[in-house]
């Protein structure tokens, strides 16, 4: 039969030009999972550009942080682990070691000491969340403001319970559409002590409270689930005040040249890092612990904040913290680690998240539908 | 066309409440976008019946009454707004004093047929609103991404600088973004690789499925029908997801090949509609002569089934290169980082950074279908003229 023979003959052209095309696990290549955007670019400089070159390997990116467990969850019920090393927040690197989705991992092994001999885990300190999670940046999530919309004779916000003062800043606001950060403000703002938020936010009480403080600015709110929307709405006017992660802000201050401010106190502080997920093959596994022995070295962390304005995780790579790559303005004052800026900061609990989140988060939306 | 109806003027009494009432309507719009709809309307609805009253009553010249009031209108715009809303004002004013004639001499009734009644005219006219409404309604967000595409800088935001019509306000950097960064350049190349491929697979199967199917003596057709069709009918998410498991276990998930597979299933059933389609106007006696005549079943599936129903197979396989060109669901799941299609690095780039560099590919994406269709068209019309001219 012609007609099979036709049909074999573009079967087997299309497969073998796929074949050719495919692009596997191939020997020299890592898939490393990260946020996208200015971050991933701000990776991409200090880290992967200076390691591909060095090495040889080349460096697949990866935009899957924010639905990171779920896929990783899917990927380890289906058997077929395709990333290599994953960037996510302290509290999903501590929910992923739980599940055993995560390797766990010893940091003063895996991980270069300091250059003044400090043990790397020593040097990265608290920021260790978890056996599994890697610390690469403290950054924080706080308040933008359109400096052009502040009322007459008012003194501009300068710290996030601001946003809870309607009266006195009127206009929408924009908050983060998940409970965490949002449901601590609203206590503390409430007049609750800083140290007992999260005493306060066990019981159920505390966190009818919480929503009751939400409820005074719910119709005034605009709930956002990208990092990149507070800005946007900044941008546009359509907001007064907003929250967003502090290096957003800064590329819409510094870089976009908008007429936005920043309040810094009460800013939430958070880490992030790399874990490492389980299962992968040996020769998978050297390549990356290899990449993460060097791209979470001192002078590389410091590397990164000339791209963003997030703070490095080792405490020695602080003073090496130097100047915008292309503004050629210092970075130190932009840091959430900033002493002026650190003035009141509210520490994130990682590992109270790791056990209450998925029943606030559960509360959370039903409550954003009443 | 000729006119159908004589016409004659008509009173006071019913053309300056018409003009009046869309008066009222554009001063909602203006009223809105100054602050306060209410005060938009009244105003709206006073000013242009006085102003329909005064043309057609008072200074009663037509075509030096129109223009004054285009000018009129233009320069109230220009104080009210700036340049844009300058021609916003002359398309106004130009609207309303055509109106206000088209009412006031009963052209409107010119070219509808005599015998209608006034609600069988008003609803003519109204459907005509109507459509032309909904075609705004389709168009508009396709259209508004356009110029939005050359803002000069990185939001999805109209500048006043862009509102003034200033060139510093403009500029070609996302478009440059698009071609020069290595992202997008991946997820083009990508995007090439993975949907002509595709559409090949979906085309041949699709094709020999859909002329397997149209034969009366194969069994369980129905059921096989139904059976490659339903990825056009199960929740594409569900597809993915069980593409993602099953692609997973037979190491095909994160490769070229399987989101090749994947999209060659999602347009399958496109192809086999069209191509069914145009098999119920196929004549099986032609096969018969063929077959007749010596000729081998490829022979006459090429010389002489294939021509006849080439423009559903053309549109079927358009449809699957669209489908694949435009997917983004299965191919999250499907796909690993190394086949981010054009779609996808949209996603994730609306998601992660509002840049317009997705409106600049969008508009690339906008302009290359309009030409793609418009050259399928052609070729298709130029076919038929040419089977037409042909002795048959």
């Amino acid at each position: 039969m012609k007609l099979t023979k036709t049909l074999l003959a573009s079967t087997a052209l299309t497969v073998a030009a796929g074949m050719a095309n495919a692009d596997g696990h191939m020997a020299n290549e890592m898939t490393i999972v990260s946020w996208g955007g200015a971050y991933s670019n701000s990776q991409q400089k200090a880290y992967h550009d200076p390691y591909m070159e060095a090495t040889g390997i080349s460096i697949i990116n990866d935009e899957s942080s924010p639905e990171a467990v779920a896929k990783l969850r899917a990927m380890n019920e289906a058997g077929n682990i395709t990333w290599d090393l994953v960037d996510v927040e302290a509290a999903d690197a501590i929910r992923l070691c739980d599940e055993g989705l995560a390797m766990e991992i010893d940091h003063d092994e895996v991980l270069a000491p300091a250059p003044d001999g400090t043990s790397a885990s020593e040097d990265f300190g608290d920021t260790i969340a978890s056996d599994c999670f890697i610390p690469q940046i403290v950054f924080s999530t706080t308040f933008g403001y359109r400096t052009d919309m502040v009322p007459e004779g008012v003194e501009p916000p300068t710290s996030a319970c601001d946003v809870f003062e309607i009266e006195k800043y009127p206009g929408k606001r924009a908050l983060n559409k998940r409970p965490i950060a949002n449901m601590e403000w609203a206590l503390l703002c409430d007049g609750v002590a800083y140290e007992d938020v999260y005493d306060v936010l066990e019981t159920e009480e505390g966190q009818a409270r919480a929503f009751a403080k939400l409820d005074t600015i719910k119709d005034q709110t605009i709930w956002w689930s990208a990092g990149a929307e507070t800005p946007q709405l900044l941008a546009d006017g359509e907001i007064f005040m907003g929250s967003t992660f502090n290096g957003r802000l800064f590329s819409v201050i510094a870089e976009q040249g908008q007429p936005v401010g920043m309040a810094w106190d009460w800013q939430m502080f958070d880490l992030d890092g790399w874990i490492v997920p389980t299962g992968l093959s040996d020769d998978r596994l050297a390549r990356v612990m290899d990449y993460l022995k060097v791209s979470t070295d001192t002078q590389r962390l410091a590397d990164q904040a000339k791209y963003i304005s997030y703070g490095p995780a080792r405490a020695s790579s602080a003073p090496l913290v130097g100047q915008h790559a292309e503004l050629g303005i210092d970075m130190a004052p932009h840091m959430p680690t900033d002493p002026n800026n650190a003035e009141n900061t509210f520490v994130n609990n990682y590992e109270w998240w790791a056990d209450y989140r998925d029943d606030l988060d559960a509360k959370f939306q039903a409550w954003l539908t009443q | 066309m000729a006119a159908l109806t004589p016409i004659s003027r008509t009173p006071v009494s019913f053309y300056v409440p018409v003009v009046a009432a869309a008066g009222a309507v554009a001063g909602l719009f203006v009223g809105t976008a100054q602050g306060s709809s209410l005060i938009g309307i009244l105003i709206g609805a006073i000013l242009l019946g006085a102003i329909a009253f005064l043309l057609t009553q008072i200074i009663k010249a037509e075509a030096q009454g129109r223009w004054a009031l285009t000018a009129v209108f233009a320069v109230a715009g220009f104080l009210m707004g700036g340049l844009a809303a300058g021609i916003i004002g002359l398309l106004f004013g130009w609207f309303f004093g055509w109106f206000t004639f088209w009412l006031f001499e009963g052209r409107y009734r010119a070219y509808v047929a005599p015998y209608l009644t006034p609600g069988q005219v008003l609803w003519h006219y109204t459907f005509r609103v109507i459509c032309g409404a909904i075609l705004i309604f389709l168009i508009t967000p396709i259209l508004v991404v356009m110029p939005l595409s050359f803002n000069a800088e990185d939001f999805f935001t109209f500048t006043p600088e862009m509102l003034r019509f200033d060139p510093a306000g403009y500029s070609l950097k996302h478009y440059e973004d698009f071609f020069t960064n290595s992202d997008w350049q991946g997820a083009l190349a990508n995007s090439v690789k993975i949907a002509p491929m595709a559409t090949l697979l979906s085309v041949s199967f699709g094709t020999l499925a859909a002329i397997g199917l149209s034969q009366q003596h194969v069994p369980f057709r129905r059921a096989i029908m139904a059976i490659l069709i339903s990825p056009m009918i199960v929740p594409l998410i569900i597809s993915a997801a069980g593409m993602y498991f099953f692609y997973s276990r037979i190491g095909l998930q994160g490769t070229y090949m399987g989101v090749v597979l994947a999209h060659a299933a999602l347009g399958i059933p496109f192809v086999i509609i069209t191509v069914t389609a145009t098999l119920v106007g196929f004549d099986n006696s032609l096969t018969r002569a063929a077959a007749n005549m010596g000729a081998g079943p490829v022979t006459t599936f090429f010389r002489v089934q294939m021509p006849l129903i080439l423009p559903g197979v053309i549109s079927g396989g358009l449809f699957a290169f669209i489908t694949s060109f435009d997917e983004v669901v299965v191919v999250l799941f499907v796909g690993s980082a190394g086949q981010k299609t054009l779609p996808w690095q949209m996603f994730t780039g609306l998601r992660e950074q509002i840049s317009p560099t997705i409106l600049a590919v969008a508009t690339i994406l906008v302009i290359v279908s309009i030409a793609l269709l418009t050259v399928v068209e052609l070729l298709r019309r130029r076919s038929e003229r040419l089977r037409g001219m042909s002795p048959a």
